[in-house]
């Protein structure tokens, strides 16, 4: 490879990277050209952020970084401070994960960016508070000039990756590193953030690296993709010949691991492939291809040498499917696999074994269960004091979380709770679980209404209603061994002491992991193995109902489809119902049969999956359906996408009218009589056909896949 | 904003309140005033003792509830009692506030900032030799109780005077008695007196927030903030003085409170072994001599003084940190 | 194909071989704080400190109240090793017995304080609500209610055995800065998932308390008691030193140094003997504790230690 590429404005050659011996990334090569978005994937610990980190010269001083970072032609490695810092956020500039502690929290966010702007021209203070309310304009943020004063806890989320985005272009720079700028926002303001990403980038005329690890995203921003794999670049391609025809197999296994929202409509959606193992740990690399271990296809010579990332033949001419390549199209295809030749073509079930598939798509059957109603609630609500003082605290006012939800699952069934943060799901989950007459509603589990239970009835009805939290690690105590954990709700139920003992390795077993690892503490299994055993602890007691709180959305892809799997499969050997709680549409497409989507702490749309993903009816479904991204370039471009405007508005004022006008595009366009309305009645749920129900006043089936 | 200030003050006043009572309700009752005359020389006689004990109303056969109303209603009125020599509490209070409180704030402010910049420094300078030198000094310092602080640094005078023939360093009271000279010489001789006990009070506090200061420090060091800061263009210095120190100071603002705590204990200390007619050299002379009016006084000023502390701890905190003035 | 598909189809579903088994959490910890070598240092220090307080008395012929009228004011020799006192009572016997004295009451405060504090911080932080208020206010007050003051009028009115409840004022008036902290921690363990899920399974709030949350503060509680037991000691001189604290016959480390102080300039045997110890065993106890915060808090990064030799 020669030493420059040509054309390209930021060069990364041969980066190495360790922390204190430890390998992070091994020998990166990254060039990125005037006006592209190169697209980094890959899993946590792959080194993604890494790679991003150390061109800008931002490593913590325990990190051993070597290699060659030119911008320009000016090598930037071994640079001083000073020098580095007349590079950085001049022509380099970094947009962060975690938009609330990347500002600092005592300054404002204008003054912030005003900074930004002095320290590298020499302009006078107020005309740099001028060209940062021009800025936080620009990426879309209202009332810029007032907003400029306030401080970072006051913006929302989105409104804070706007302004890291403004500070960011603030100088004009050639080249941009986003570091999964989308990943701690909901789908409809990452769709936002993505869009104001992208006007910064084509103004600026700059380059854009964007880390993700969501497949989604980079394929419909990206033109050109790199996967990582511990801490080496394993493949990269242009966007389309990448997810079209994949050369490497993790590439592959990672497309076939992700749920994908646009399934046929009637048929199930294809099973997930989760990928086998785990990364290995950097510390234990194998000598061989780090992904030999995990992969189907390895011979022998895999496990020898490290295979090479280099350009692999093309069996025949790719399609020009581009409107308008951003990027030249004779840009080759690399893959560090020796068999790279024959993975062409093939699909990721061709490759990955997916065990019990076929149970996964046994359960296509057409209409409800005619079973027994195992939850239903209905009008449920809750509100929470607004809380002021620290002392002698005072209501001032109330939040209300929960304000009206209906859901109706029958035995055997899987309900998908949908919702961005802040709409009420989990509330709505612990109103449920308290089994205590609701403050508002009723709910009934298996028929018998909460508001009635005495205490000892409440604790015999625990038993068939348990919980599988989002974060495995925070669901364990850590202080206890697995076997102990896993026999917690059993010893709440007074179980016998030997039928622990026999239920314990039992459990284990049934959740795919090895009895004989009883005695570990939770730190030692990773992460899906960890949710193995929330789910274990759940199922000790034989449950008829499984609460799922965001079960996957901790988790890689890649073992999150397992998880998927594994709960499919528990679901048709015990006859489970669950209420599966998710803001990722796509994993509730994959796993639920019925679907009910909240907004603000109400029901707005409910109904067969089938049924809601494909004709919509409420405007907030399409948004949100909207706004998911595709795994897929082709169809992602092809997409008109509903960009829903600004933040929902807060819990703590309850609207007259219906809660979503203030952002719907249906009301946008409603003539001025019909307003009225949805100005002045809220919506009820009411039937659209079937059982599928919407709360709005003009509901109208829009397609948006 | 003020809101939230009234509502802490407010909580303030009902713990001062409290602690008030409380404290009279146990020096009304644990000391014995009536022993403390009867030991004298000549014993005087019983009717004697009681009518002395009844005019400064610490008589012991009189209702607990029935002397603290009699104290109260002189108290809320400005009027904190005699003392059991039959002088005015009030007079004693307000010759030795003024000595007390000098010696507190100008040992605890130059120790606080000393101590916060010694903190800042050895969290950038992590694991150099400066480091560990400040850190090791910093843990024998805070070994080292108050009084036996206090007395090794008086021996350590007694040496250097010794050795340079000289009176350099006065360590006894807060001036010399009858010095001659203009204000130059009087402010230099004060100067000269307040060494010894400042060091003793300051040294301790600069070793806690060194401390403290440099592991809030450290954990700043890793924050995302002072990435981005230098993300823009910042040099490390910059970003440090800029973004880091002054968010590294926001937890200290609530050990503000908890170290003054400590100081006014230590400060009992410092002036009895210094010879400083303070508030806490009368609260032990005061204990010693079955004192109640005096003890009570005391306590009363210790009360305050805390509280206001931690009201200016939440000042400070309230200052520095906006997401706690704009809720 | 070289690898069977069916091979990876057995472990397919278990998302993971397993991890190499990591190595269990105490010894991580012993080796972590046996790594902090300042903190060994201090350990061993105080073994040692502990050794002679306990074995000392039996070394010597001389007991802490012998009074040898032949050796006023005597230098050490061979008969008096670290000299006698300005009434001929031998300073190392009353030294090592005073160090005994000093440390049993800073064991017993520290354990005692910190066992409170534990108590009362983990059912404020669970429960909230009145309780934590009722709790949160006492807290308050005992912060602010002169300590100084119950211990000096309370403690020289006890007459022999006095020292027991001597050592329980002083742990009364200790626990209040960790009751806060163990609350605020109680308060965010609480809400974390774990717990959620122990309650929604049905498991008591006491159960909880003793089986979830005071187990997760645990590390803190241990590093507390050890720089508990330094204050306590601390303390303890401090008051024994103005005669609020040991009552004489007995001595403590405090009302030995109030007796040497005197004489410090002219005969410094009888005071930097028990003043040296006092700083040395606080010294240890304090890097003991700053080893073990190093050693057992997940939050200390290791990096930072081991940054230490690649930074260059």
């Amino acid at each position: 490879m020669n030493a420059t590429t040509a054309g390209a404005v930021l060069d990364i050659r041969g980066l190495h990277v360790d922390f204190a011996g430890v390998p992070a990334v091994r020998g990166v090569d990254l060039a990125l050209r005037r006006g592209e978005v190169l697209g980094l994937v890959g899993e946590s610990g792959s080194g993604k952020s890494v790679t991003a980190l150390a061109a800008m010269g931002l490593l913590p001083s325990g990190a051993d970084v070597r290699g060659s970072v030119t911008l320009d032609g000016t090598e930037l490695m071994g640079a001083g401070d000073t020098a580095l810092s007349a590079v950085r956020g001049n022509r380099i500039a970094m947009v962060f994960q975690d938009p609330l502690s990347a500002f600092t929290p005592v300054y404002r966010i204008g003054d912030q960016i005003v900074e930004a702007l002095r320290t590298h021209q020499d302009i006078s203070r107020e005309r740099a508070a001028e060209r940062a309310v021009e800025l936080l304009d620009l990426v879309g943020i209202p009332e810029p000039r007032i907003r400029a004063a306030a401080f970072p806890h006051e913006f929302s989320g989105g409104m804070r990756q706007r302004a890291m985005i403004a500070m960011a272009v603030a100088n004009d720079p050639d080249v941009i590193l986003a570091d999964e700028p989308t990943t701690a926002l909901d789908v409809t303001v990452q769709a936002q953030v993505l869009d104001v990403l992208r006007t910064a980038q084509r103004e600026t005329g700059a380059a854009l690296l964007l880390v993700s690890h969501d497949l989604g995203v980079i394929a419909g921003t990206a033109d050109r993709v790199a996967v990582m794999y511990a801490g080496r670049i394993v493949e990269t391609a242009p966007v389309d010949e990448l997810f079209a025809r994949p050369r490497m197999p993790y590439t592959l296994g990672l497309i076939g691991a992700v749920p994908r929202l646009d399934a046929d409509a009637k048929g199930r959606p294809e099973p997930l492939v989760p990928i086998p193992g785990a990364p290995p740990a950097p510390a234990a690399l194998p000598p061989g291809c780090a992904f030999a271990p995990r992969c189907p296809l390895a011979e022998d010579r895999c496990r020898v040498a490290q295979p090479e990332l280099v350009e692999v033949a093309l069996p025949e001419p790719a399609v020009a499917v581009r409107p308008e390549p951003a990027v030249a199209a004779d840009e080759p295809h690399l893959a560090a696999c020796l068999r790279a030749g024959e993975v062409a073509g093939l699909r990721p079930l061709d490759v990955f074994p997916v065990p019990g598939a076929d149970v996964a798509a046994e359960r296509a059957a057409d209409g409800r269960p005619e079973g027994t109603s195992v939850l239903r609630v209905s009008g449920l609500a809750k509100t929470f004091p607004l809380l002021k003082g620290a002392v002698f605290r005072r209501r001032v006012g109330s939040v209300h979380a929960v304000d009206g939800v209906d859901l109706d699952i029958r035995a055997g069934e899987v309900l998908g709770l949908v919702g961005e943060s802040g709409s009420g799901k989990s509330t709505t989950l612990f109103e449920i679980l308290e089994l205590r007459r609701p403050e508002r509603g009723s709910v009934e589990v298996l028929g018998r209404g909460t508001d009635t239970l005495t205490r000892r009835e409440a604790h015999a009805l625990r038993a068939q209603v348990q919980i599988v939290f989002q974060d495995p690690m925070a669901s364990l105590d850590p202080r206890l061994p697995v076997g102990d954990i896993i026999a917690e709700p059993l010893r709440a139920q007074r179980a016998e002491r030997d039928r622990i003992a026999r239920r314990v390795p039992e459990l284990l077993r049934q959740v795919g992991l090895d009895p004989a690892h009883a005695d570990r503490f939770p730190h030692e299994f990773s992460g899906g193995q960890r949710q193995r055993i929330g789910i274990a602890r759940a199922l000790a007691v034989d449950p008829r109902l499984l609460v799922l709180d965001e079960p996957v959305s901790a988790l890689d892809v890649s073992v999150q489809a397992g998880i998927l799997n594994l709960l499919l499969r528990l679901r048709a050997e015990l006859g489970l119902s669950y209420l599966f709680v998710s803001h990722d549409l796509s994993v509730v497409r994959h796993i639920a049969d019925r679907v009910s989507v909240m907004y603000l702490g109400r029901t707005v749309e409910t109904g067969a999956v089938g049924e809601v993903f494909t004709r919509p009816l409420h405007p907030y479904t399409q948004a949100l359906l909207s706004a998911v991204p595709l795994p897929d370039p082709v169809r992602e471009r092809a997409r008109a996408r509903i960009l829903l405007p600004g933040d929902p508005p807060s819990p703590t004022r309850r609207l007259r009218g219906c809660p979503f006008r203030s952002r719907c595009q249906v009301f946008a366009a409603l003539p001025g009589p019909q307003r009225e309305r949805c100005t002045d009645q809220a919506p009820p749920l009411a039937e659209q056909g079937g059982d599928h129900v919407a709360a709005c006043h003009f509901p109208a089936a829009r397609p948006v896949l | 904003m003020l809101a939230y200030l009234a509502r802490r003050l407010g909580y303030y006043v009902v713990l001062l309140l409290v602690a008030v009572c409380l404290s009279y309700a146990l020096a009304a009752t644990a000391l014995q005033p009536r022993a403390y005359f009867e030991a004298r020389q000549p014993p005087p006689r019983p009717a004697a003792v009681q009518a002395q004990l009844s005019a400064l109303g610490i008589d012991d056969h009189t209702p607990l509830y029935d002397r603290f109303g009699h104290w109260a209603a002189h108290a809320v009125r400005g009027d904190l009692g005699r003392t059991i020599d039959d002088t005015s509490v009030n007079d004693e209070f307000g010759r030795r506030v003024g000595v007390s409180l000098r010696l507190l704030i100008v040992g605890t402010a130059a120790g606080t900032v000393a101590g916060i910049l010694a903190g800042a420094w050895t969290a950038v300078r992590q694991y150099r030799l400066s480091d560990r030198l400040v850190t090791l000094t910093s843990f024998l310092l805070l070994s080292t109780p108050v009084f036996l602080l206090a007395v090794l640094l008086k021996i350590g005078a007694i040496r250097l005077n010794q050795a340079l023939g000289t009176d350099f360093i006065q360590f006894t009271g807060e001036k010399t008695p009858g010095l001659q000279g203009g204000w130059t010489a009087h402010a230099k001789d004060r100067a000269v007196h307040l060494l010894l006990p400042s060091l003793s009070i300051g040294l301790i506090t600069l070793a806690t927030y060194s401390r403290y200061q440099r592991s809030t420090m450290l954990d700043v060091l890793g924050s995302d903030y002072l990435r981005t800061a230098r993300a823009k263009g910042l040099t490390r210095r910059k970003a440090l003085l800029r973004h880091g120190l002054r968010t590294a100071l926001i937890p200290m603002s609530t050990f503000f409170s908890y170290n003054f705590l400590a100081v006014f204990t230590g400060a009992i200390f410092t002036e009895a072994i210094f010879g400083w007619h303070g508030m806490g050299e009368w609260l032990v002379a005061s204990i010693g001599k079955d004192d109640v009016n005096s003890v009570v006084a005391v306590s009363t000023f210790a009360a305050v003084v805390v509280l206001l502390s931690g009201f200016v701890a939440d000042l400070l905190h309230a200052a520095l940190d906006p997401r706690v003035r704009h809720s | 194909m070289a690898t069977a598909p069916e091979t990876l189809l057995a472990g397919a579903d278990q998302d993971d071989g397993l991890i190499a088994r990591p190595p269990s959490r105490a010894r991580v910890t012993l080796r972590r704080f046996a790594a902090h070598r300042t903190a060994l240092a201090g350990l061993i220090v105080v073994a040692l400190l502990f050794v002679l307080a306990f074995a000392g008395p039996h070394l010597t012929r001389w007991s802490y109240s012998d009074i040898d009228y032949t050796a006023l004011r005597s230098a050490p020799s061979s008969r008096h090793w670290w000299g006698t006192n300005r009434i001929g009572q031998d300073v190392f016997a009353q030294t090592v017995h005073g160090l005994q004295k000093s440390l049993i009451i800073g064991l017993l405060v520290g354990v005692a304080a910190t066992g409170g504090a534990a108590v009362v911080g983990a059912c404020a932080g669970y429960f909230g609500g009145w309780t934590d208020r009722l709790l949160t206010f006492t807290t308050d007050l005992l912060l602010i209610f002169p300590s100084f003051l119950v211990i000096s009028v309370v403690s020289p009115r006890l007459k022999g055995g006095g020292w027991l409840v001597f050592a329980l004022l002083l742990a009364f008036f200790a626990w209040m800065v960790t009751a806060r902290v163990v609350r605020s921690m109680a308060i965010s363990l609480r809400e974390r998932e774990f717990v959620r899920a122990a309650r929604y399974m049905g498991v008591g709030p006491l159960r909880i308390i003793a089986r979830h949350i005071v187990p997760n503060v645990a590390s803190f509680l241990i590093i507390d008691a050890t720089i508990a037991v330094g204050s306590a000691v601390m303390s303890e001189t401090a008051l024994s030193y103005f005669g609020f604290g040991v009552q004489s016959p007995d001595v403590s480390l405090g009302t030995l140094i109030a007796d040497g102080t005197g004489a410090a300039v002219t005969y410094p045997w009888m005071f930097f003997f028990a003043a040296g110890l006092l700083v040395v065993f606080v010294l240890a106890v304090n890097l003991v504790g700053d080893g073990l915060r190093d050693a057992i808090d997940p939050t200390s990064r290791p990096g930072r230690r081991r940054g230490r030799g690649a930074a260059k």
